[in-house]
């Protein structure tokens, strides 16, 4: 007795492939839609603000006179931001990360760290703005200078870039610690010279996505107090500053119809950044990575 | 209960350990058992292996033979929720002992493991790595070490002209052998191998099983094998594990042509695992 009935399964072939096909459809609409949305926004952009950039573009400062309005004092603010923001998430998050993978025993505790760290990545980066606000700018008076800004930003992206460690290390096969801890070495000179060069490109990628996203974040930066308008470039990390996507905030939301334009130049100044950032990501996942 | 029955029927069935122990014995073990969490793993072994030998481990899939070569190094405590009970003397230290440090007894004891698992280095790196992290920065020492690590591991001729390509490069085979020639670079007194063969294709297992019996001139080596012909060929003595007990130890001839308990004998002619 056979239960499956040649007959019956061509009779029926018919409909399976046109479901099949249905789905196909229903998938590849989606991914159009993301994409359509995608490039009208970038035409929108482009076509608006392209007319307005140039090298004075990059090299004044705000000017009250669109045409003359730069978005020098904002760009010079956004890297003096990262290279707070930088070395700080990256060395809290990825000592954190070790420190969940390699030494802390699997647990309750462990796992309510695990638990908290994930809710934090889903915080609104407008909380973290006012824990900002209460710990560095005010209770550390650090005021609104780069190094408050930088460590409420560094916060934000610090669940992030400890995940994505976790992940990294987590991805190193267990055999290469075997191998280490078999010959006798100690769990810091496993950790130092096997599974940091093994989970360095990992790592990486993900503190750069991260940091992606602090660029351009801009409700912390209102909350903890950055002004806008700066006719001036910061000389250290105590002084005040703008950023980009404050700059950016500030232009679109004046009455003026020039200032779009203005606001969409800088939106394009942003976008380059980030896009180098990300390339930056992808080409060290591509030069690193091994295969295992 | 039951297993009380079964435990004596193995003392009687068990030659004494005075009688296998000819050479000085590297490790002795005593009445050790080990739990992974519930699970009894290994139940009241005693074991005498002796020095400069080919020592095999055998038995069905779960027995608890990894597991006891891999507490021999202690590398078994890397799983969450092990506990030991009993004594290993290694040497005639317990190396229990609080003040036995795990990295000093793994410098001592190497280990191969079933999957040949060179660092994504270079040749060069890999077997440099446990001189390095033993305190060896001089290059002219290390030179000489990686020379003659990969000599001892009879691989020398095949990868010196490409020391410093990645270990990954190089086929299954020859990557079990740099693993142990890493292990050789740490001047290890005694060999554990954890199946070392059971990834590889016949002409690299032979060539493996050929260096164990060159390396048994200097170091004393226990291998953990599921290849009952790889046991026969290469081991001096063989213990038989069941169930996380030692059913039979003896000189690996007594155990193939004459075993003295009936589980001992259906096993190695293929009535069972």
């Amino acid at each position: 007795m056979r239960y499956i009935e040649q007959e019956k399964v061509v009779r029926r072939m018919n409909g399976r492939m046109v479901v099949n096909r249905i789905f196909q459809g229903l998938f590849m609409f989606a991914t159009a839609l993301a994409l359509l949305a995608l490039v009208i926004l970038l035409y929108r952009i482009v076509s608006q603000g392209a007319g307005h950039l140039s090298l004075d573009f990059l090299t004044n400062f705000a000017s009250r006179f669109p045409e003359q309005a730069g978005i020098k004092a904002a760009l010079v603010g956004s890297i003096w931001l990262m290279a707070v923001v930088a070395p700080t998430s990256i060395l809290l998050g990825v000592g954190s990360a070790i420190y969940l993978e390699e030494y802390a025993k699997k647990g309750r505790i462990t796992t309510f760290i695990q638990m908290n760290i994930s809710n934090l990545a889903g915080v609104p980066s407008v909380v973290f703005g006012l824990l900002g606000l209460t710990i560095f700018v005010r209770a550390m008076a650090l005021g609104n200078s780069i190094l408050a800004a930088g460590f409420t930003m560094s916060l934000l992206i610090l669940p992030v870039i400890i995940v994505a460690a976790q992940e990294a290390i987590r991805s190193v096969p267990g055999e290469l610690r075997d191998a280490s801890y078999g010959m006798g070495a100690t769990k810091w000179q496993t950790i130092v010279r096997i599974i940091l060069p093994a989970a360095i490109p990992g790592i990486l990628t993900g503190s750069i996505l991260a940091l992606s996203r602090a660029i351009g974040e801009t409700a912390p930066l209102i909350v903890v107090g950055i002004p806008v308008i700066i006719q001036f470039l910061p000389e250290g990390v105590m002084d005040t500053f703008t950023a980009l996507p404050m700059q950016i905030y500030d232009w679109s939301s004046r009455p003026q119809a020039e200032f779009q334009t203005v606001a969409a130049a800088g939106i394009i100044v942003l976008m380059v950044v980030l896009l180098f950032m990300n390339s930056i990501a992808v080409f060290i996942r591509n030069k690193f990575d091994k295969s295992y | 209960m039951n297993t009380a029955t079964i435990k004596t029927k193995i003392n009687t069935a068990q030659p004494t350990s005075v009688e296998l122990a000819e050479k000085e014995s590297v490790y002795s073990t005593r009445q050790l058992n080990l739990w992974y969490g519930n699970n009894h793993a290994l139940k009241n072994i005693d074991l005498e292996i002796g020095e400069n030998e080919v020592t095999a481990i055998i038995g069905p899939s779960g027995c608890g033979k990894s597991t006891y070569l891999k507490t021999l190094n202690r590398m078994v405590e890397l799983v969450p929720s092990v506990k030991t009970s009993g004594e290993i003397h290694y040497r005639g230290r317990n190396i229990f002992e609080s003040s036995y440090g795990v990295e000093e007894l793994r410098t001592r004891v190497g280990m191969v493991f079933q999957k040949p698992n060179p660092f994504p280095k270079s040749i060069y790196d890999n077997i440099a790595y446990g001189p390095r992290i033993h305190g060896i920065k001089n290059k002219k020492i290390l030179d000489e070490i990686v020379e003659k690590s990969l000599r001892g591991a009879a691989i020398w001729d095949e990868v010196k002209d490409r020391l410093n390509e990645n270990a990954y490069g190089i086929s299954g085979g020859q990557q079990q052998r740099i693993c142990i020639a890493r292990t050789l670079a740490i001047e290890p007194d005694v060999i554990l191998m954890d199946e070392p063969t059971s990834a590889l294709d016949p002409i690299s297992t032979l060539k493996i099983e050929e260096l164990v019996q060159e390396l048994k001139e200097q170091y004393s080596i226990i291998i953990v094998t599921h290849n009952m012909q790889q046991a026969a060929r290469i081991s001096d003595k063989t213990a038989f594990f069941l169930n996380g007990e030692v059913i039979e130890y003896d000189r690996t001839d007594t155990i193939f042509s004459n075993p003295a308990d009936k589980r001992t004998e259906d096993y190695i002619s293929g009535r069972f695992g």
